[in-house]
């Protein structure tokens, strides 16, 4: 009954209207833990069912475990252990400093020129969307256009985006804003577009411009659909970033670490397993202070959205 | 207190409100029709409607569904351009009225935006309009005094019951004193109850700011119990059938819908209705309905 007049998107209609409390907030985060370790434990046991041969030596112990199978998806090489791989962050690299710290400069490093491919691609997004729901005509012949864009693949487009641009932070930022757009524009489109029919007649009854149901309509109503692609925006960002610094040669990033470690899997697989870890990391971050930032912007103002 | 029966007439132009001085023209259509979709299989919604509507009626539209009610609604709100004939209100063409800002509108959804306060949607229309902060500020605050939501200017839609929704569309329809308010049956997903208390608010609220409304419902007793004059539809294609003049005395209250009088033009509604039910071969009988013909026995 309550909001059956409301005007926004309807998605949200039927949600309980409860935010989540703190407890529900730390049993969420629990559970993270628990699938956490849930992964690792399962890793453990094919590693202990068909891995490789391993002993532990020291503290006292002398543990010594012959797996009864051998598959090479598990074997060190594939997978190595857990320990390994949490050992790695710890081990100095060449220059000297340990891997997880050389890890996280080069994750705030690639963070940084996602945030610029972000915010330009989230504007640029937009914006195409404001034009389309304008111009019927616009729409019409451009849409083909924004969708053929993201059916050539982004590894083609790089390197000509850094030989046109240079290789700087900027063309990365580029071929991030090119991978981030087309969800916001998709998104937006149909954001835009999904007011409540009787709100458009209101505004036509108060003689509004065409501007003032944009500010006080289109754009408010198509907030929750917004922060939806957002979301899938801020994970390509970062994705997007990482492609474009492996042929862009900028060695601060994530690329190049991935490009590094890559060359030297089968001395160290565990530096790469780390340098996954961290590129994980790093994506989750992001679409989390986005989660964060829709919490902040609409908490209270529309119906409470189901948390990802 | 007692009503005088005196006999109704069809078309008479003027109703029973005591309080109307002057017989300016608020709404004048003339020849009105619409037809949907007019180069294929066209349905006619609305033909040929002449209606008169003076300075502080109230005039309620009422007829079975596809009568075109709604249809009138918005053509008198220019939300829908008309076929054939023309509709002037306050003297100028639907549209130039609507620029002008001459008309507020309620829908049978509140229609609220769920990002606004109570206070903010009051608001929406004086932002549109160019009103200085301060002047937003004071009108909404006064609407909503009116419609005694004063204590949740600062709560967000959803945290409200359906009928204080509906309050609070009713205040911002009322906050830029439009002449004229539309309401398309504003309490027609209100529980009788509720219904039954907003009707005597709407009451109160036309008597303070003297609007007039023109105000379509499915309600028999609703349309009598507001109503100066009563205009009853035919549907397929939509007509003016009768117009019935209401001469209950003002105000309206609590004990107005157990006079005879009241009885007696229910029921006068209710055979105008009815004869139109029996030439479309409709169902009839709604339950609202029922309940006034047990009480009258």
């Amino acid at each position: 009954m309550a909001g059956s007049g409301s005007v926004a998107a309807a998605p949200r209609r039927t949600v309980a209207v409860d935010l989540p409390r703190p407890r529900g907030r730390f049993r969420r985060a629990v559970l993270v833990v628990l699938v956490f370790v849930l992964v690792a434990v399962c890793w453990e046991l094919l590693k202990w069912l068909a891995g490789d041969p391993w002993r532990i030596n020291g503290l006292g112990l002398s543990i010594q475990h012959n797996p009864p199978f051998r598959w090479r998806l598990v074997s060190d090489l594939s997978l190595p252990h857990v320990w390994d791989i949490g050992a790695a962050f710890t081990q100095p690299i060449a220059s000297g400093e340990p891997l997880g710290a050389s890890l996280v400069g080069a994750a705030l490093y690639t963070l940084r020129t996602a945030a610029i491919g972000f915010a330009a691609g989230a504007a640029l997004g937009l914006l195409i969307g404001i034009v389309f729901v304008h111009s019927r005509l616009l729409e019409r012949a451009l849409v083909p256009w924004v969708v053929a864009s993201q059916t050539v693949p982004i590894i083609a487009i790089a390197p000509i985006v850094v030989v046109a641009l240079g290789a700087s932070f900027v063309s990365v930022a580029v071929i991030a804003t090119y991978l981030t757009f087309f969800p916001v524009v998709i998104a937006s489109v149909r954001g835009l577009r999904a007011f409540d029919p009787r709100a458009g007649e209101l505004m036509r009854s108060y003689a509004a411009t065409p501007r003032q149901v944009l500010w006080r309509l289109r754009l408010p109503a198509s907030v929750p659909y917004l922060f939806g692609a957002l979301r899938i925006a801020a994970a390509a960002s970062v994705v997007g970033t990482i492609i474009g610094e492996l042929p862009s040669g900028i060695p601060q990033g994530l690329g190049s670490a991935i490009l590094n470690y890559n060359q030297y899997y089968v001395t160290a697989p565990q530096r790469m397993w780390a340098t996954i870890a961290v590129c994980t990391l790093s994506g989750l971050v992001f679409v989390g202070l986005v989660a964060l930032a829709e919490r902040i912007l609409t908490s209270g103002r529309y119906r409470p959205a189901p948390a990802l | 207190m007692t009503a005088q029966p005196q006999p109704t007439s069809s078309s008479a132009p003027s109703g029973s409100s005591e309080r109307r001085t002057s017989v300016r023209r608020v709404v004048e259509a003339r020849g009105l029709g619409k037809t949907f979709d007019p180069d294929g299989a066209g349905v006619t919604a609305l033909e040929n409607v002449d209606l008169e509507v003076s300075a502080g009626e109230f005039v309620s539209l009422i007829g079975p569904s596809g009568c075109g009610k709604s249809t009138l609604l918005r053509l008198i709100g220019d939300l829908t351009d008309a076929t054939t004939g023309e509709v002037l209100v306050n003297g100028r063409p639907a549209r130039q009225a609507r620029l002008g800002r001459e008309y507020g509108m309620v829908f049978q959804a509140p229609v609220l935006m769920d990002w606004r306060t109570v206070a903010r949607n009051v608001e929406l229309p004086l932002e549109v309009m160019r009103f200085p902060k301060a002047e937003r500020e004071r009108r909404s605050s006064r609407l909503l005094r009116l419609v005694e939501l004063d204590d949740f200017a600062g709560k967000y839609p959803w945290q409200l019951s359906g009928g204080m929704q509906q309050r609070v569309a009713i205040a911002r329809a009322l906050a830029f004193d439009p002449k004229l308010l539309l309401m398309d049956e504003p309490f027609g997903a209100l529980d009788e109850m509720t219904r039954e208390r907003m009707n005597l608010e709407l009451m109160r609220i036309w008597r303070e700011t003297e609007t007039t409304i023109l105000f379509v419902t499915h309600s028999i007793p609703e349309a009598v119990f507001l109503s100066t004059r009563v205009v009853v539809m035919s549907p397929r294609p939509g007509r003016i059938n009768r117009v019935i003049d209401i001469d209950l005395p003002h105000p309206r209250t609590f004990d107005t819908r157990e006079q005879r009088r009241y009885f007696e033009l229910v029921i006068e509604v209710r055979e105008a209705l009815r004869g139109i039910e029996m030439a479309v071969d409709a169902d009839g009988g709604r339950p609202d309905e029922r309940i006034v013909a047990e009480g009258l026995s």
